[in-house]
């Protein structure tokens, strides 16, 4: 059901059997660490390029999560996933493992909240028992893709992030009980002008705002209905601004339900900049952490709204600037 | 140079550059100049070296020299050392000789899935591309400065 200007309502029951998470070692050292299913020791995953582990790691993470269900990946009747690489080659890689009837999409790190969303809204007017959906990206891969080789000895300015290695994938059905889909607020695209590729905190921030307060406004309730209302990677910076861009909208943000998935995944000791980003950074705090804290009734509401910056390599050498966008998916016990 | 931008990100741009951490330009010139400083005093001590036991003289031993810190550099590189020095020291190793020779090893490294001829020789100058095509022109443009200069009886 169609609520307000962007948001649905999933009235028919739509909810998260399983789910999974995989990550690299540096997330493996990180406070969340007890929630991720599988934990690899080096980012190459004994494969021959950072492009194959990523593969790795999403195929992974999918299989987990159809095991977990006690289903076999024959019984899964829609994958849709998206990742950072061109052509989005690791969800593509991971569907034919898979071997399903697949949906490959791109919104960068907002991936996940898009994906779930969709499968949500397929799900709701359908009779479609089984759908997965998934994304993953590799610290390496993006950085590969996006910015300059691994090892190249540039100085990294304060406001970057740090792409998260990881994958996560969740199975939505009718028929079960468990953490409910409840609503979805599907993001516009907000431009304001930031073109720089190591501030992206400040590129998706207005994203955010606008689609929280979309929310909000669309859903009629207030911040405090939910325990958690988590950004996916704004990281330190873009946090703030969209804190205080809801602020100046009239919507304020409790400091104890308002996070981010960015600031959560790494520790302090760990040197990242701003924060944590990347498809898989909302994909595996959400289904990792937050999924774990629902289980053992420690939180019951949550919202997520997943962050992304729609550029490419190519629109910010040519002066353009970043687009963000922001998707934002409820789950309640 | 860049896109015009409206009134409100005209705000937008001073509201989240109020809210965000600033480089540390002073801190990162001390430390830039500390490492670059330590860098080319090493350089020094090697080519005192080649001049003093291997019988090379002042103008000879510049490409021992410049060879050795090169090694280093592509050794550190490939061990995953360099950016982390890097990522303290700034402009301290990326201006020496020590930079070059990571951009040329740090993208040689990451495009070896590619295959060596076009993703490693493809790949190789990516990044020190344009430090070559801008040195190469530049000297070019001074040269024929100093050609004209001369030609006028300079």
């Amino acid at each position: 059901m169609v609520k307000g200007k962007q948001s649905f309502i999933f009235d028919a029951g739509v909810h998260i059997l399983s789910a999974s998470t995989v990550v690299g070692p540096f997330e493996g050292k990180g406070p969340l660490s007890d929630d991720f299913d599988i934990i690899h020791d080096d980012i190459w995953m004994n494969q021959g390029s950072f492009e194959k582990a990523e593969k790795i790691m999403l195929e992974e993470a999918a299989l987990k999560t159809i095991e977990k269900a006690g289903i076999k990946k024959e019984d899964i009747n829609l994958f849709i996933s998206g990742d950072l690489l061109s052509q989005i080659i690791s969800s593509n890689f991971a569907a034919r493992t898979i071997g399903s009837p697949y949906i490959g999409i791109y919104s960068a790190c907002s991936g996940s909240m898009e994906s779930l969303l969709l499968a949500a809204l397929i799900m709701e007017g359908n009779d479609i028992p089984y759908i997965l959906t998934g994304t993953s990206s590799h610290n390496a891969s993006a950085e590969k893709q996006f910015r300059y080789p691994t090892e190249y000895g540039s100085q990294k300015p304060p406001t970057a992030q740090w792409t998260v290695t990881g994958a996560g994938t969740c199975l939505l059905t009718k028929m079960f009980q468990g953490p409910k889909v409840v609503s979805a607020t599907i993001g516009k695209i907000v431009d304001m002008g930031i073109s720089d590729p190591f501030n992206m905190g400040s590129a998706m921030a207005p994203a955010a705002a606008d689609t929280i307060y979309t929310h909000f406004q669309d859903m009629g309730i207030t911040p405090d209905y939910y325990d958690i209302i988590a950004t996916g990677d704004l990281g330190n910076v873009g946090h703030k601004i969209c804190k205080d861009l809801l602020k100046d909208k009239g919507l304020e943000m409790p400091e104890h339900i308002f996070t981010d998935c960015g600031i959560l995944i790494y520790g302090d000791n760990q040197k990242v900049q701003a924060g944590g980003s990347g498809c898989a950074c909302s994909a595996v705090v959400t289904f990792g952490h937050f999924l774990n804290r629902m289980k053992r009734n420690e939180i019951s509401k949550i919202l997520i709204v997943a962050t992304g910056a729609l550029h490419s390599p190519l629109s910010y050498q040519q002066k353009e600037s970043i687009p963000g966008i922001a998707h934002g998916v409820s789950i309640e016990m | 140079m860049g896109k015009k931008l409206t009134p409100e990100q005209e705000n937008y741009k001073d509201f989240s550059k109020k809210r965000e951490p600033k480089r540390p330009v002073f801190k990162n010139c001390i430390k830039a100049f500390i490492v670059g400083g330590l860098i080319c005093v090493l350089g020094q001590f090697f080519q005192t070296i080649y001049i003093k036991y291997f019988g090379f003289t002042e103008k000879t031993a510049a490409s021992p020299t410049s060879a050795t810190l090169i090694i280093i550099s592509v050794l550190l590189t490939g061990l995953g050392v360099y950016d982390k020095i890097a990522q303290w020291a700034g402009a301290g190793t990326a201006v020496p000789i020590t930079g070059f020779a990571n951009t040329m090893a740090s993208a040689a490294i990451e495009h070896r899935s590619e295959g060596y001829v076009l993703g490693v020789g493809g790949n190789m100058f990516k990044i020190s591309g344009p430090v070559i095509v801008f040195g190469v022109f530049s000297a070019f443009i001074i040269s024929i400065i100093k050609l004209v200069f001369n030609l006028f009886g300079g």
